[in-house]
């Protein structure tokens, strides 16, 4: 089915999340969408399967206008999607999942259904159980049972967000062979959304760039990497005047960590970070670099190896012995997982010093938050709810809460979301601590910003750690690359993860 | 705009009141009763002479203890439903205290200050058990609470009618009463001992303190309000809720120590008369904020002493007062997702 | 005890679990589309009352039944509107309901109190009831236990081998999913809810209209069922089969106490009937322990052979709740 998008706008609160997108996709092509997180590719995506509706533009199908009103609509219309992490039903079997929500009589045919699954999964060579556990199966297996239940429903659209996020190579493989040798070949559209250049290098017919809710160009094969490159980070890329604050005084040390969740498995990490030094961590969401960040902190218990923190033994501890060493861990989600909504900026002043006595002097406190709230440069006042702050202030409200002296600062996402300004205070307090003696490592998906601040540079890619990278000898062009998964053979010493 | 806040919501909790009210009107005309006269009744019942006002805080002393205690729990994120078990298993324990040490030639004052500090060790050991259900084996608090509540009543009846029950026949009425000396003194002419009631303002004055005034209940809401924030914030956040379960178990612990030294002077079946229950509404009543616990758990106290009139009078069933507490408690919550939406929608 | 007798006990079992059955099946309907009806107990003191009320006046069982499912439904609709559209907590509508409905029992039971009401005759089904044993056991109660039998069977049908049943289980298990597959989910929250709230409210009058016909208000002896239900449903692994299961049980340790009691003289038998609660605890502490953080921790410090072995116990034994069970849903 061809699929046009004329002229596409979608806003959210300021944000104009989609400006004016125009895209035409031939029937039986696999067209790769390229883009950071936040260049309006989901956005997009979630028009098109009917989740979110745009505020104005066209959606054509086979060259008819259609309106699409809700996920079960896109469907009718044929049009599937395969989320990132499949929206399926952990606990139930692969069956049920297929099942659910195909239309026909009040009660359920396993037998029949059974032996079209059978069919389905030998046509697409897909080995699954039609009576295994959901959760049994891995995420790349489920994604194949996501397909095939599109498929049964008759989509001849199919949108794949991030697919290959937490998939291993092999199904990965698998995935790309199914989706070019089976499906776009018998005149399925697939739009194929992913930061992942390699990836969509090699499976698209063509690839549009997106950068801040728009579309800034488009290629057809074969491919220029640098030019794609260009056009997803933007021309003017300045590494700025770094300071080198670096001290001998090694702050971590890693030798031989493992780490490993349910989905993602990162092996033999070997690092040590001097006092004062900055490092940036680049990789896709969910290519290890969070799981690796909260073992640093004692969050998550490493399954091998050995860390120590100025010279201590910190191995399995957890995170308040961690804190009492100096160590502060500042998460993404910050409404979430660092602010307590409901209280105000003075209560998080008192929580975060140690407690002085029984009672709390709140004149103290307001005290404090005046000064705080100055020296941070924060937009609110001593009694204003944490939640009723913008992003830019709740991060500065965060920074301020960080105890002195430190060791060890661990950042998810410094700046995301933030405006300009907020992200050069922002770190000019950061460096204040480095020059202090802390050292810092941050993730980022801004690759500017981790050139620009640290001293050295970490890559993930899919639970592979780079060498460290020196920040002054790298470039946003090869960051891309490796990030994408190309260009490792040229870093990697050969076994291991000796980072 | 704080202002215009605060009166928007004052008109809200009227409107619920006001809908509360007129719900239970309704009630009361449905059942064929004349309105007015059963709300005279109430009102006479509870207040119309000292003596009776006097019953009103015979009845505020054990709930307001529970309230102060459920204030804490509350803040700390966690229905504390298990909080009758508390309240009978600081009365078994109390009643065990007393029996052990009636005849010793401790002082009565002596043992009775020993007998109320073991209804205070056996409600927060009752809400330990609870608190560590929940937080080393996952067992939801409102469920282990509920089944632990039962528990406490099938002790209640086994020790009535089993190793403590009355000499010749064991029977509902309870065990055997203790002797005057040990129970705590009265106002001359009332039901009301001094002590209870000094009791009873001191643990919400003390929990208002604690919630309002203290590095321990500041962080304990925060542990309430974002558990995942309030570890990385440095605070031993199961501890804390180990803590509270056992504040809220001590306090409900004296409730019971109170009903058995005070008021009934023996363990009978169902000695925590429900004030765990009411005392969680009062909690949800005044949104969790300490200040208004004592006069909302006066207001219901008031209720429940003025409907014990009503079966004499007017013969209705006294369960009215709870169905205006539970009406009001409704409409408040009601009202306040009502408030929530509109403010959403505007 | 001979074993006509122990037969005829354990007819009796089925007939006094009727109520129970009604309760935990409602329950776990409404679950599985993820609200807890936490008014259960009230909603049964209130159908009971509302039910036998109803049925002294107009002289009709069926009414007193009718009457019994409207309360339950109307009870579980207040529940529904304010946790599904004003998004209130479900836990606190539903306690205070269980509260109040409680208290408007015994207010508005005041008339009823004691009165002789009519009583759900028995009906034995004719030739099956001649079967040995299995015609005691099954086929000689009212009809309201033979309706427990096809409750549980018709809930299990459909939650496990209907569509919109899959579906059910859909929408309590990943809201977010099932909309994508085309359900309405608050719509079906309010429906279950209020369907399952409709059976729970026929417990009430399967009490006062037959299993302990009349209403005695206070001492009607029903006050407490609806949190023993609660904790069955739970028991019952959201199950309509485990949770009768569970009804069962309960009702049979129930009819031990007192058959036991004679022998047992020192143990009142208010105690032996509340045998199954520390049970009760004991089999949520299993079914939830592996969910505790500490055990991870724990875990993740063992030696990898002893670490996979318990993991695997733990994730075994784990009956999880719908995952969305109490959580609104909101559609971004």
């Amino acid at each position: 089915m061809k699929v046009e998008l004329r002229d596409i706008h979608k806003h959210f609160g300021k944000v104009h999340a989609n400006a004016g997108i125009n895209l035409e996709i031939p029937s039986g092509t696999i067209q790769g969408i390229l883009g950071e997180n936040g260049a309006g590719k989901s956005t997009l995506m979630k028009i098109l399967s009917g989740f979110i509706r745009a505020d104005s533009g066209e959606i054509l199908l086979d060259g008819k206008p259609v309106v699409i009103s809700s996920p079960a609509d896109a469907i009718k219309h044929g049009i599937g999607m395969l989320h990132q992490d499949p929206l399926d039903f952990p606990p139930m079997r692969v069956l049920d999942n297929f099942m659910l929500g195909h239309g026909g009589g009040l009660f359920l045919n396993h037998s029949a259904v059974s032996r079209e699954f059978r069919e389905l999964a030998e046509r697409l060579e897909f080995a699954i159980d039609p009576e295994a556990y959901v959760d049994s199966l891995t995420v790349g297996e489920r994604q194949q049972l996501e397909i095939m239940r599109l498929l049964w429903l008759g989509a001849r659209v199919l949108i794949l967000d991030e697919p290959t996020t937490g998939i291993s190579a092999t199904q990965k493989e698998k995935l790309f062979l199914t989706l070019m040798n089976k499906l776009a070949i018998q005149g399925m559209t697939i739009l194929y959304v992913s930061h992942k250049l390699e990836d969509v290098e090699i499976l698209s017919d063509s690839i549009a760039v997106f950068r801040q809710g728009k579309l800034v160009g488009e290629q057809k094969r074969p491919f220029d990497t640098d030019k794609l490159v260009e056009m997803m980070f933007g021309k003017n890329i300045s590494a700025g005047a770094r300071l080198d604050m670096a001290q001998e005084e090694c702050v971590l040390s890693l030798s031989h960590v493992s780490i490993e969740d349910a989905r993602l498995k990162i092996a033999d990490v070997n690092l040590e970070v001097r006092a004062g030094e900055v490092i940036g961590i680049a990789g896709m969401e969910g290519s290890g670099q969070g799981l690796f960040l909260r073992s640093c902190a004692g969050l998550v218990r490493p399954v091998a190896g050995h860390v120590e923190l100025l010279g201590h033994n910190l191995t399995g501890k957890s995170y308040h012995r961690y804190k009492r060493n100096g160590v502060e861990f500042l998460p993404a989600a910050r409404l979430e997982e660092a602010l307590v909504p409901g209280l105000s900026l003075t209560d998080h002043f008192v929580l975060a010093e140690e407690p002085k006595g029984v009672f709390i002097n709140r004149e103290a406190g307001v005290r404090l938050a005046q000064e705080r709230i100055a020296a941070y440069n924060i937009k609110g006042t001593p009694v204003s709810t944490v939640e009723s702050l913008s992003g830019g202030n709740q991060q500065r409200a965060l920074l301020s809460l960080l105890r002195s002296p430190l060791s060890l600062v661990l950042i998810e996402h410094p700046t995301r979301g933030l405006d300009i300004e907020s992200v050069i205070y922002i770190w000019s307090k950061l460096k204040e601590r480095c020059k202090q003696g802390a050292s810092i490592i941050f993730i980022s998906s801004d690759l500017d910003e981790i050139l620009q601040y640290s001293d050295r540079v970490l890559v993930f890619f899919s639970g592979k750690v780079s060498p460290p990278l020196d920040a002054s000898k790298t470039n946003v062009e090869q960051l891309g690359q490796l990030i994408g998964g190309k260009g490792w053979d040229e870093i990697s010493p050969s076994r291991g993860n000796h980072a | 705009m704080l202002r215009n806040n605060r009166l928007v919501n004052i008109g809200f909790q009227l409107v619920a009141l006001l809908l509360a009210l007129g719900f239970t009107t309704l009630i009361l005309w449905a059942a064929g009763a004349p309105p007015l006269e059963a709300y005279k009744n109430i009102v006479l019942g509870s207040l119309s002479s000292f003596k009776k006002f006097s019953d009103v805080l015979v009845s505020w002393v054990p709930l307001i203890l529970v309230s102060a205690g459920l204030l804490v729990t509350f803040a700390a994120g966690l229905w504390n439903i298990g909080v009758e078990g508390q309240i009978t298993l600081g009365a078994i324990a109390t009643t065990w205290a007393l029996r052990l040490l009636q005849d010793s030639s401790l002082p009565p004052a002596l043992i009775l200050f020993l007998a109320i500090l073991a209804g205070m060790a056996g409600g927060a050991l009752w809400a330990a058990l609870a608190g560590a259900l929940k937080t080393f084996g996952g067992v939801n608090e409102i469920f282990g609470g509920l089944g632990l509540n039962f528990v406490a009543t099938a002790l209640t009846i086994y020790f009535i009618f089993g190793p403590w029950k009355r000499p010749g026949v064991a029977s509902m009425s309870g065990t055997e009463p203790f002797p005057d000396a040990l129970h705590l003194a009265l106002f001359p002419d009332l039901r009301l001992s001094p002590w209870a009631l000094v009791i009873a303002i001191a643990s919400i004055i003390v929990v208002y303190f604690l919630l309002q005034g203290t590095y321990f209940g500041l962080r304990l809401k925060a542990v309430g309000r974002n558990f995942r924030a309030a570890y990385l914030l440095g605070i031993p956040t199961w501890q804390y809720m180990m803590l509270s379960f056992m504040i809220c178990g001590a306090l409900a612990g004296i409730a019971g120590a109170m009903q058995v030294t005070a008021v009934y002077y023996r363990l009978i079946p169902s000695i925590s008369s429900g004030y765990g229950y009411l005392g969680l509404m009062v909690a949800m009543l005044v949104n969790y904020q300490a200040v208004w616990a004592a006069p909302i758990a006066l207001f219901f106290s008031a209720l429940n002493i003025g409907s014990i009139q009503l079966p004499i009078v007017l013969k209705l069933d006294s369960s009215l007062a709870g169905v205006l507490q539970g009406m009001l408690v409704l409409f408040v919550l009601i009202m306040e997702g009502v408030r929530q939406r509109l403010a959403q929608r505007s | 005890m001979d074993s006509t007798l122990i037969i005829i006990g354990l007819a009796s079992v089925l007939v006094a679990a009727a109520p129970v059955v009604f309760a935990v099946i409602g329950e776990t309907l409404s679950e599985r589309a993820g609200v807890i009806n936490l008014s259960m107990n009230g909603t049964i003191l209130l159908s009971a009352m509302g039910g036998f009320g109803v049925a002294v006046r107009t002289e009709s069982l069926f009414l007193g039944f009718l009457t019994g499912a409207l309360i339950g439904a109307a009870v579980a609709l207040i529940v529904a509107f304010s946790s599904i559209t004003l998004k209130q907590s479900q836990v606190a509508v539903g306690f205070v309901l269980a509260l109040v409905c409680r208290d408007l029992s015994y207010f508005l039971g005041n008339p009823f109190m004691g009165l002789a009401g009519p009583r759900l005759p028995a009906w034995s089904i004719p030739v099956l009831q001649d079967i040995p044993v299995l015609g005691t056991l099954f086929f000689r109660h009212d009809l309201m236990t033979y309706l427990s039998f096809i409750v549980i069977f018709v809930a299990w049908v459909w939650i496990f081998r209907t569509r919109p049943g899959l579906m059910l289980q859909g929408i309590g298990e990943r809201p977010a999913a099932a909309y994508v597959r085309g359900a309405n989910v608050d719509l079906m929250r309010y429906v279950y809810t209020v369907l399952g709230g409709a059976i729970i409210g026929l417990a009430g009058p399967t009490y006062s209209l037959s299993v302990k016909a009349g209403w005695k208000g206070t001492i009607s002896g029903l006050d407490g069922i609806g949190w023993i239900a609660l904790a069955i449903t739970i028991f019952g692994g959201w199950n309509p089969l485990r949770a009768a299961f569970g009804a069962y049980l309960f009702a049979f340790l129930q009819w031990l106490g007192l058959v036991l009691q004679p022998s047992l003289p020192n143990i009142p038998s208010q105690v032996l009937q509340v045998a199954p609660f520390p049970l009760m605890i004991l089999t949520l502490l299993l079914v939830n322990i592996g969910n505790a953080e500490w055990v991870d921790r724990t875990l993740a410090g063992l030696p990898e052979p002893t670490r996979r072995f318990f993991a695997r116990t733990f994730r075994t034994l784990r009956a999880s709740p719908p995952a969305a069970l109490g959580v609104p849903f909101e559609r971004d």
